[in-house]
């Protein structure tokens, strides 16, 4: 009898969690919505150089190719941390979420780097067309890694504090599903932005 | 005390999938580096072939760092990524599409480039 109490008490928690974890999945698609629009945005736009530099001009690949690496990477460790965490290894979680963290901070840095050369360099969004376009698309991505590290930051905390709960099970496989979106969607930006950029496409 | 079995949407993770994932993922983008820094080949081409290995490399992650397509029963999951693929190509490529068709119209330049390109056919 109590065994059945505790099966259905157990169903619920799952079924919470599966809607939990489809609303938050629903969330990501719509964002998906967001950055097609900014990507048809630098598509449309990507010509308009206005006599300024064009992608071929500025975009240094091998520098690009190490950024895409530590965000694939930190992506990669971020499913080892979901691994740990499904086995209820809380110490391993701790490590593995601080080595997606560093990965983070240091795709991040070169992004912000670059930016900072190239508003330097006088080719800030106020330049042209296409550089607003490629600001407003590459910083968007950036903002949203920005959101992902500090939640990630949190989580940490929770993982500490509180141990792998439920509760924090449940919010670090959001997290997870964010962190690898967002490099779904850093395939594009390497591919269309970058590649086709330097190649002037 | 027994354990209970319940029935559950998501399978769980195993740790080969990330190992092929990753490693797939790595590959296409380094293949997709070398073939834009070091192919001479026709731009048109280019394109093609980089946009193919992007698309390859979104599928391996949807597959095996998002699990879509793994849940049972109903798949909600894999209906709402695809409903975002139809209004995504939709989005980008009427933009594109339509926005190509007003620069034509607009700029008298580019329709007497297009017309000369027509005569010379």
């Amino acid at each position: 009898m109590s065994e059945n109490v505790a099966a259905a008490e157990l169903r619920r928690e799952h079924e919470a969690t599966d809607k939990t974890v489809f609303g938050f999945w629903v969330y990501l698609m719509t964002d998906c919505v967001l950055f097609a629009s900014l990507f048809a945005v630098y598509a449309v736009l990507h010509g308009n150089t206005f006599g300024g530099p064009s992608g071929h001009d500025l975009f240094k690949l091998p520098y690009v190719l190490v950024e895409t690496f530590a965000l694939l990477t930190s992506s990669f460790t971020c499913g080892l941390a979901m691994l740990a965490a499904q086995r209820g290894a809380r110490k391993e979680v701790l490590v593995w979420l601080g080595v997606t963290f560093l990965l983070g901070l240091t795709f991040l840095g070169l992004e912000l780097n670059e930016f900072h050369h190239m508003v330097q360099d006088g080719d800030s969004w106020r330049r042209s067309g296409f550089l607003s376009s490629y600001f407003t698309l590459v910083g968007t991505h950036g903002l949203h890694i920005t959101i992902g590290l500090i939640w990630m930051a949190i989580m940490g905390l929770y993982t500490l504090k509180r141990g792998l709960t439920n509760t924090v099970r449940k919010r670090l496989t959001l997290l997870s599903l964010f962190w690898h979106f967002l490099d779904v969607i850093w395939i594009f930006i390497f591919t269309i932005v970058y590649l086709y950029g330097s190649l002037s496409l | 005390m027994k354990s209970v079995v319940v029935e559950h949407d998501e399978q769980p993770l195993s740790y080969g999938k990330y190992v092929v994932g990753f490693v797939l993922s790595v590959g296409l983008t380094v293949g997709a580096y070398f073939i834009a820094t070091h192919s001479g080949a026709n731009k048109n081409v280019l394109a093609v072939v980089l946009g193919m290995f992007a698309i390859a490399q979104f599928i391996v992650q949807m597959a095996l760092f998002l699990h879509v397509g793994e849940e049972r029963g109903p798949r909600w999951k894999l209906g709402a990524a695809i409903m975002m693929l139809i209004v995504v190509l939709i989005l980008v490529f009427a933009s594109i599409w339509i926005m190509n068709n007003l620069n034509y119209r607009m700029t008298p330049q580019q329709q007497q480039q297009y017309l000369r390109s027509q005569d010379n056919l």
